[in-house]
């Protein structure tokens, strides 16, 4: 029942998001609902293996990286069509996510050792992405403008969301699945008590490995899109720690292992980032600091997000009730 | 083959770099040991004592070894009340949370320091900062040399505490074994914390010994931070002697790729270790477990 009101709710918010391009006429508003959506599915795309699976990535970067590079490189260096790119940017991401998990599940490597792990990855590709030439080194790839459908861009920004609101879409729907699959369930017993999970029959290794594939691909797909929007990347846009600082910010701020936790959390970190940029202006530091300050405030007193602040708020009133 | 002339200078100048790199890990590898948490704060703390040990010579003319004397006591004191009154008061008791709250740490730290002071790269002039030792063929700049004796003499030092005093031994016992030490009547919330002011105040030694020959930017602790995790790895979580041959390890390794692969790439080296590592030792040279 909670899974088929969930599924009501998630198509009548994705409902009310799709009426917008009919109704909103700025083009500052309607990137503003762009960036929301594409925060949310960088944020969810974490969610699934931080908040469903319990293994927290510092370095979603790898994946969202490699998504970015790989349509813009087939695209300038080969002259494959970036829709073409959407899918092999994906599917790319996933292979990286798939060695990565392999490399940290294997041994059993959890917690903090996998943090580092992810981190130690984007930080190697950033190297990398930096040194070898057919990704244009630390000058960066420029993707040449020709707004065309069929090329992924668009002179109206309402086709860049509907290709984000799409994408959106099916990743949402991804998680609510999970939320209702014996796959979720696997995972989402193996980030409660992996021993416990263990010992009831769950191939922990196998359910940690396509939560991993499934948050790579969510995340590169992501990161294809950042790359048709700005049409500009380098390695530390690509496989910068602001990324992965991001991805894990938004779920966590929203609430993690929630279906609706990163589009909260990535309305929220969109909106912070616009008051600071009004009130202080372009300075650097700024904003970042703010979400450094968040996340500590948030873990200190509402870990489960603000999803959970009408819950924390209620539960608090009928203490105080009952004493 | 590449010709001995260059190879030792090279490989010694790598222990020097390495000494310092074992002295950052040691503190993060004392705080892993007793608290089982990564801070992942150290890197923006050593970058912290650095600002210290710079703006202590820029405005009051103290040399950083003079330094000496005030920036490891205040990073100790700065650690212990963030472990005491903000760490422990996130965790609700899980790991993750901790993680969580010394990202968001590092975070505000790095981001300040690039709000307040730019991402201007800077450096102090002291009259020895070009003086030359020579040493087996090899030219080292005075103050490595100074920092590759003052790393080992902290270490030992930190070794000879955690050996001979109560704290150490309380320190110990908690690592070992947590509700055993509090039932014996250790205080825990202050012997963590205290642990967590050592672990930092070894950056504060690490800041001193090394600005005269190095540079202060509000990135600098990030190169650092994954050197330390990947030397902590390499030695095994926890084991102090792990840390001092994993990090000299790693400053050869550094130099050596340096020399073969370019600067660039050299740090890669870096990274392939950590990755092998964890791929087929996960627990380290020297380490008992994950």
């Amino acid at each position: 029942m909670i899974n088929r009101n969930q599924l009501i709710a998630l198509l009548v918010v994705f409902g009310l998001i799709a009426t917008c391009p009919f109704w909103v006429k700025s083009a500052p508003t309607m990137n503003t609902i762009i960036a929301v959506l594409y925060i949310a599915l960088l944020g969810q795309s974490w969610n699934i293996l931080g908040g469903y699976g319990g293994q927290f990535s510092f370095g979603h970067a790898a994946f969202f990286g490699t998504g970015a590079y790989t349509v813009a490189v087939l695209q300038i260096q080969l002259g494959i069509n970036p829709w073409i790119g959407l899918i092999a940017g994906g599917l790319l991401a996933t292979f990286v996510a798939l060695v990565i998990g392999f490399a940290s599940f294997r041994y059993g490597l959890r917690g903090s050792y996998f943090a580092l792990v992810t981190l130690a990855f984007a930080e190697v590709l950033r190297i990398l992405s930096n040194s070898v030439s057919f990704t244009g080194g630390g000058v960066g790839l420029l993707i040449p403008l020709d707004r065309r459908f069929s090329n992924l861009q668009f002179e109206d920004n309402r086709g860049y969301f509907w290709v984000i609101w799409a994408l959106c879409l099916v990743c949402f729907l991804t998680v609510w699945w999970i939320g209702r699959s014996r796959f979720g369930a696997w995972l989402m017993a193996v980030r409660d008590n992996e021993d416990a999970a263990r010992a009831l029959g769950v191939d922990v290794f196998r359910t940690k490995m396509g939560a991993v594939a499934l948050s790579g691909f969510f995340s590169g797909v992501a990161g294809v899109f950042y790359a048709q929007f700005y049409l500009y990347l380098d390695p530390s846009i690509a496989y910068g720690s602001a990324i992965s600082i991001e991805s894990l910010l938004v779920p966590i701020i929203g609430g993690m292992g929630t279906l609706f936790g990163p589009l909260i959390g990535a309305g929220v970190i969109h909106f912070l980032s616009e008051l600071t940029r009004h009130f202080v202006g372009d300075v650097p530091g700024v904003a970042l600091s703010i979400y450094g300050v968040l996340l500590i405030l948030i873990v200190m007193f509402l870990p489960r997000g603000l999803i959970s602040i009408g819950t924390v708020l209620l539960g608090k009133s009928r203490r105080r009730a009952n004493a | 083959m590449v010709d001995p002339v260059i190879l030792i200078p090279s490989f010694i100048n790598g222990l020097t770099t390495g000494a310092l790199y074992a002295l950052v890990a040691l503190g993060l590898t004392l705080i892993y040991g007793v608290l089982h948490i990564i801070n992942f704060a150290h890197g923006a703390m050593l970058m912290m004592a650095l600002y210290g040990v710079f703006f202590l010579h820029r405005l009051f003319g103290i040399d950083p070894y003079v330094a000496l004397l005030i920036v490891p006591p205040a990073m100790f004191a700065i650690g212990y009340v963030l472990q005491r009154f903000v760490i422990s008061k996130a965790s609700h008791g899980r790991d993750e949370n901790i993680l969580l709250v010394t990202l968001g740490l590092s975070i505000v730290i790095e981001n300040m320091a690039l709000y307040f002071f730019r991402s201007d790269t800077r450096t102090i002039d002291t009259p020895y900062s070009f003086e030359v030792v020579e040493f087996a063929g090899a030219f080292l700049p005075l103050p490595k040399v100074v920092a590759f004796f003052g790393a080992l003499l902290t270490a030992a030092l930190l070794w000879a505490f955690m050996a001979r005093t109560d704290l150490g031994r309380a320190i110990r016992a908690l690592a070992k074994e947590r509700r055993g030490a509090r039932l014996v009547g250790i205080n825990v919330d202050h012997v963590f914390a205290m642990s967590f002011g050592i672990g930092v105040a070894c950056l504060g030694v690490a800041a001193c010994l090394l600005l005269p020959g190095y540079y202060v930017n509000p990135q600098v602790g990030y190169g650092f931070v994954l050197i330390a995790f990947t030397t902590v790895v390499l030695g095994g979580m926890g084991s102090f002697v792990g840390a001092m041959i994993g990090g000299l390890v790693i400053g050869v390794v550094e130099a050596m790729g340096g020399l073969f692969l370019g600067d660039s790439l050299g740090q890669f080296g870096i990274f392939a270790i950590f990755i092998l590592i964890l791929l087929f030792r996960p627990t380290g040279l020297l380490g008992h477990k994950v």
